[in-house]
């Protein structure tokens, strides 16, 4: 149980943290930072008594048909990453409070770094492959949001999209991958997949498999080529690039990889895939870092490097390659988180990071810089540091391993090769920074930073050297039980800091001594570099590719699709027409039969003005308000229909209706541009003709087909079981309260969300005031007239007792929550239109949000309210009452329902009509005069 | 039966006033003359409704009588409002 605490404690903390944030910075800090540490400390305290082989496990089914469950596991390989991953999110929840400036209130940094830190731990601790998809992919939306931490800064949201969309398609070709996977071995456990390496090492789609996976893994590690969307990154704030980009989440690829070796290693293809891109991405990285002058340009490609000596230690295939890449991965997260945070307190102390500018720190913040060059000694691998031991170790493996044959020279000279290079640019980042002479024309005069943004910098440090001097001691144990999670079995490896004078240890001196010189050689260097290298590059290429094919889809687009609305319904209407009229053709009698009823004077009539309105609309387009009101008349004519054809709920519903749409259009008309009528070509005159005839015809004959047919409705369970299962009579309401309540409740939430959005994109907005009225007309001068005004006021308590009435008996007869909401909003909008929004606002609250809000979440725990009793989701229960006075009453939960849809009904209109009739008041020249008191 | 009598001849009488009330609003002239023609429509309407509540012996008439005078008052009161100032919520 503890393994879903250790989840959920970020989770929570991520939550809390933007409340926490209004309390103040050190508050958000403190929540964000016990969250993480009591998540570290549940860890310690529950797993540490687990021995190298017992690891806790603890399952769910979730989605059983897909095979996704909820399964989590804690073996030794888990345990490593969980504790560096919370270890570290300490760090550097403590250093981004002293890092990020004052004005940041930190509540969305840090809950974004949670959130992270919670898909993190998912992945290492998943014990189903869909299970750490999921958190994988959560892993790159997160970094997504963090690295456009501040997203005014274009240079970020490149970043930021850059590695969504490579992080992302990685995740895709991982998700393929690891469905192959789960298909070869049968189910996506984990623990079932870890114990069917050989049946998955000789199935036929082992290679497509391991390729899909591995470039899942590949684009999430930055390995080369896929490797440049990792120094876009730096664009973030650097306490995030000191978590995700250097400590954690890129390491999730190496965690795959050693998570699934037992699977898929120890092929030729393994060897030579994961090999050959780690040791491409371990040589290019560390060359390419020499030659970059950004501060965390340098780290990044470094940690590129650092990444592909990883990924090739893993590549090996061999025991103790593997062990030695999870070493390094501890290793490397140590001194890179603090070699990062020591370039962020440089960055802010002397407001530049280029390394042809910042020189001689030493002299300002001599402690600072301490710490950073022993930390830069540990990433170049200096004896006495826990750089030094994974790269010997590394060394080590490189010289005795025996795939190449006739090339076994290759592998160590490669890595000599790039072991100078990378002690080349920890050189560099020492003596460009610290000495080589006077800091040049810095935005900042650098001094030495407070004390306490230093604190996880020290610590790291501190871990470098003490693991450095004393590995046995200290990681140890927890590496041995790593190994155990990926190999099983702990071979026999030695940490001591002595081997005696070996193959390992001479090319440690070279690269030592190679590395000094190479840098002192560095100016020619850079020459060469900038003459004969090519130019092109992967990022390049990416670039391209993604401007082809947005290309591509816009001249596919722009081919029939030219943004005219009319050409859209005309292809809509033409194929439902069409679609709808096939049948017919087939010789089907339309006439099913039954008698036709007699037509009487009164249905004539109404039919008539129904015509004549609908085809005036058409004619007077031009006149809107005219069109309009022979679009109310087309409204009115129909509401009469449905009260005569016995559908009173419908009558009512499209009455409130109509007098809603008839004031947003007015309010909109008005801002309509005018101007003179568009010629319409006689051709498209006859196509409109056509479709909207035919379309028109078509519907008719199929709806009196459909009436003149007996058949058996759906109408008859309903009306059966409204009373039993529903306890309401007016079967309309029931259904949509009750058996259709789910689709009701997401209505009212869209509702909601359509709300908030035309207040948003309403606020601020101010539209010109027409000068002339109707037909250049001047505008009355009275803006409110009394009359108006004296008829509107008595009505508000008249309407709000028949919007009462409907809403209380809707569950019987005709009415509930949505008319009476639209007709209490109405009334409520004719006081804003009789008296202005000055004298209506003075006396109601405004505060719809509450309202829309409390209505959606009243529905929703009517709906909750019902598991409580262990029912499903929103079933109904009834209670009969003896009330006196009132006689027998029935109270159905479905009633508090309703109200939760009057509720956001009501806050709904009134919102979006008295925001659109804000648009132009504010504008007005003279402000609103008041209608005179009335006594 | 003089009551059947009557309500059938009120139906046709209400029906030719609609009718008529149609023609004023296609033939205008003027934009008042059509909000008046639509408000009398509605308030014929709502005659009809009573009538049919009383003929089909039923209040889901009277119900929907009662929302539609208060809709079309709401309704005119929009409409004259635009004509007066051009923004109806000021």
């Amino acid at each position: 149980m503890f393994l879903v605490w250790i989840i959920l404690l970020p989770l929570l903390g991520a939550a809390l943290s933007p409340l926490a944030a209004q309390r103040g910075r050190g508050v958000a800090a403190w929540s964000a930072g016990s969250a993480s540490g009591l998540a570290l400390a549940l860890t310690l305290w529950q797993a540490l008594p687990l021995t190298a082989d017992s690891e806790a496990h603890i399952s769910w089914s979730w989605i059983p048909q897909l095979g996704l469950n909820l399964s989590l596991r804690l073996d030794g390989l888990a345990l490593l990453f969980v504790i560096l991953v919370l270890a570290i999110g300490l760090l550097v929840i403590l250093y981004a409070h002293y890092y990020l400036p004052k004005s940041d209130r930190l509540g969305r940094f840090y809950a974004l770094l949670l959130l992270f830190q919670t898909a993190m731990l998912g992945i290492v601790l998943s014990d189903n492959l869909l299970l750490l998809l999921l958190f994988w992919e959560l892993t790159s939306l997160s970094s997504f949001l963090l690295i456009a931490y501040h997203p005014h800064s274009s240079e970020a949201r490149k970043g930021a999209r850059t590695s969504l969309i490579v992080t992302a398609a990685g995740g895709l070709a991982l998700m393929a991958g690891l469905l192959l996977l789960g298909h070869i071995a049968g189910s996506f456990e984990l623990s079932t997949v870890l114990a069917s390496g050989d049946r998955v090492r000789e199935h036929e789609l082992y290679f497509p498999t391991l390729l899909l996976i591995l470039l899942g893994a590949f684009t999430k590690s930055a390995q080369f080529p896929l490797h440049f969307w990792l120094p876009k990154a730096m664009a973030a704030p650097t306490p995030v690039s000191a978590y995700l980009h250097s400590a954690t989440m890129v390491k999730a690829g190496v965690f795959l990889l050693a998570r699934l070796f037992p699977v898929l290693a120890e092929t030729e293809a393994w060897f030579y895939l994961v090999g050959g891109v780690g040791l491409t991405t371990l040589l290019f990285g560390a060359y390419t870092a020499l030659f970059k002058h950004d501060l965390k340009g340098l780290l990044a490609y470094s940690t590129i490097s650092h990444l592909g000596l990883i990924t090739l230690l893993f590549g090996l295939g061999t025991p103790l390659g593997a062990v030695a890449g999870l070493f390094h991965v501890v290793n490397h997260a140590i001194f890179k988180a603090s070699l990062f945070m020591a370039a962020g307190i440089i960055d802010h102390e002397t407001g530049t990071r280029d390394m042809r500018r910042i020189n001689g720190l030493w002299k300002y913040m001599p402690y600072t810089a301490t710490l950073a060059m022993v930390a830069a000694a540990a990433m170049a691998g200096v004896p006495l540091l826990n750089g030094f031991l994974s790269k010997e170790m590394f060394f080590a493996e490189t010289v005795h391993h025996e795939w190449l044959g006739a090339l076994d020279w290759l592998l160590p000279t490669a890595a000599t090769l790039a072991g100078v290079f990378s002690v080349a640019y920890s050189v560099r980042f020492i003596h460009d920074v610290f000495f080589n002479g006077e800091p040049i024309n810095l935005p900042r005069s650098p001094r030495e930073p407070g004390h306490r943004i230093r604190i996880p910098v020290e610590v790291l440090v501190a871990l470098c050297i003490v693991v450095g001097v004393m590995p046995g001691q200290t990681v140890r144990g927890l590496l041995d039980a790593a190994v155990t999670g990926v190999l099983g079995e702990v071979p026999y490896y030695s940490l001591a800091l002595w081997h005696g004078f070996s193959l390992p240890m001479l090319m440690s001196l070279v690269a030592l001594t190679g590395g000094v010189v190479v840098y002192v050689l560095r100016y020619q260097l850079f020459k060469l570099h900038d003459r004969w290298l090519p130019r092109v590059s992967s990022e390049d290429l990416f670039y391209r590719f993604s401007r082809g094919i947005l290309r591509l889809a816009r001249r596919f687009m722009q081919s029939f699709d030219n943004r005219s609305l009319q050409r859209y319904l005309a292809w809509l209407i033409a194929v439902a027409a069409i679609t709808a009229a096939a049948p017919l053709t087939n010789g089907v009698i339309l006439h099913g039969g039954a008698d036709l009823m007699p037509i009487d004077g009164v249905s004539l009539a109404a039919a008539l003005i129904l015509a004549v309105a609908a085809i005036a609309t058409v004619r007077m387009r031009h006149q809107r308000i005219t069109a309009l009101i022979m679009t109310s008349l087309v409204g009115l004519i129909v509401t009469l229909t449905f009260v005569h054809f016995s559908a009173p709920d419908l009558a009512l519903t499209q009455l409130s209706v109509e007098v809603v749409t008839t004031i947003l259009l007015l309010l909109v008309l008005y801002f309509l541009p005018g101007g003179e009528r568009l010629e319409i070509s006689p051709l498209r005159r006859v196509r409109d003709l056509l479709l909207a005839g035919s379309s028109g015809l078509v519907v008719a004959l199929l709806a009196f087909g459909v009436m003149t047919r007996s058949h058996t409705p759906i109408s008859e369970f309903f009306l059966e079981n409204a009373k039993p299962l529903g306890g309401g009579s007016n079967v309309v309401n029931v259904i949509l309260v009750d058996f259709r309540g789910f689709d009701t409740l997401g209505e009212i939430t869209v509702l909601a969300i359509a709300a908030a959005g035309i207040f948003m994109l309403l606020r601020g907005l101010h539209l010109p005031l027409p000068e002339h009225g109707f037909g250049r007309r001047q505008w009355a001068v009275d803006v409110h007239p009394l009359i108006m005004a004296a008829v509107s006021r008595p009505l508000l308590p008249l309407a709000l007792l028949v919007s009462l009435f409907l809403l209380l008996r809707g569950h019987n007869a005709p009415g509930g929550g949505f008319i009476a909401g639209l007709v209490a909003g109405t009334a409520l909008i004719l006081q804003h239109l009789a008296s202005g929004l000055q004298w209506t606002q003075q006396r109601m609250k405004r505060r719809y949000f509450t309202l829309i809000g409390g209505g959606v979440l009243l529905a929703s725990a009517t709906g909750l309210a019902s598991l409580l009793f262990g029912r499903p989701f929103l079933t109904s229960a009834v209670l009969h009452l003896e009330l006196p006075l009132i006689g027998e009453v029935e109270l159905a939960s479905a009633m508090a329902f309703d109200i939760g849809v009057f509720l956001t009904v009501v806050g709904t209109v009134i919102l979006i009509l008295e925001n659109l009739g804000r648009l132009s008041t504010q504008q007005s020249a003279q402000p609103p005069t008041e209608p005179e008191e009335m006594r | 039966m003089i009551l059947q009598t009557s309500i059938v001849i009120a139906f046709a009488m209400m029906s030719l006033a609609m009718l008529l009330n149609l023609w004023r609003l296609v033939r205008g002239p003027d934009t008042p003359d059509r909000i008046l023609a639509l408000d009398t429509l509605f308030i014929n309407t709502i005659a009809l409704l009573v009538l049919g509540g009383i003929h089909f012996d039923s209040n889901v008439y009277f119900e929907a009588a009662l929302v539609l005078a208060m809709m079309g008052f709401i309704g005119t009161a929009a409409f004259c409002k635009y004509l007066l100032r051009g923004d109806i919520i000021e």
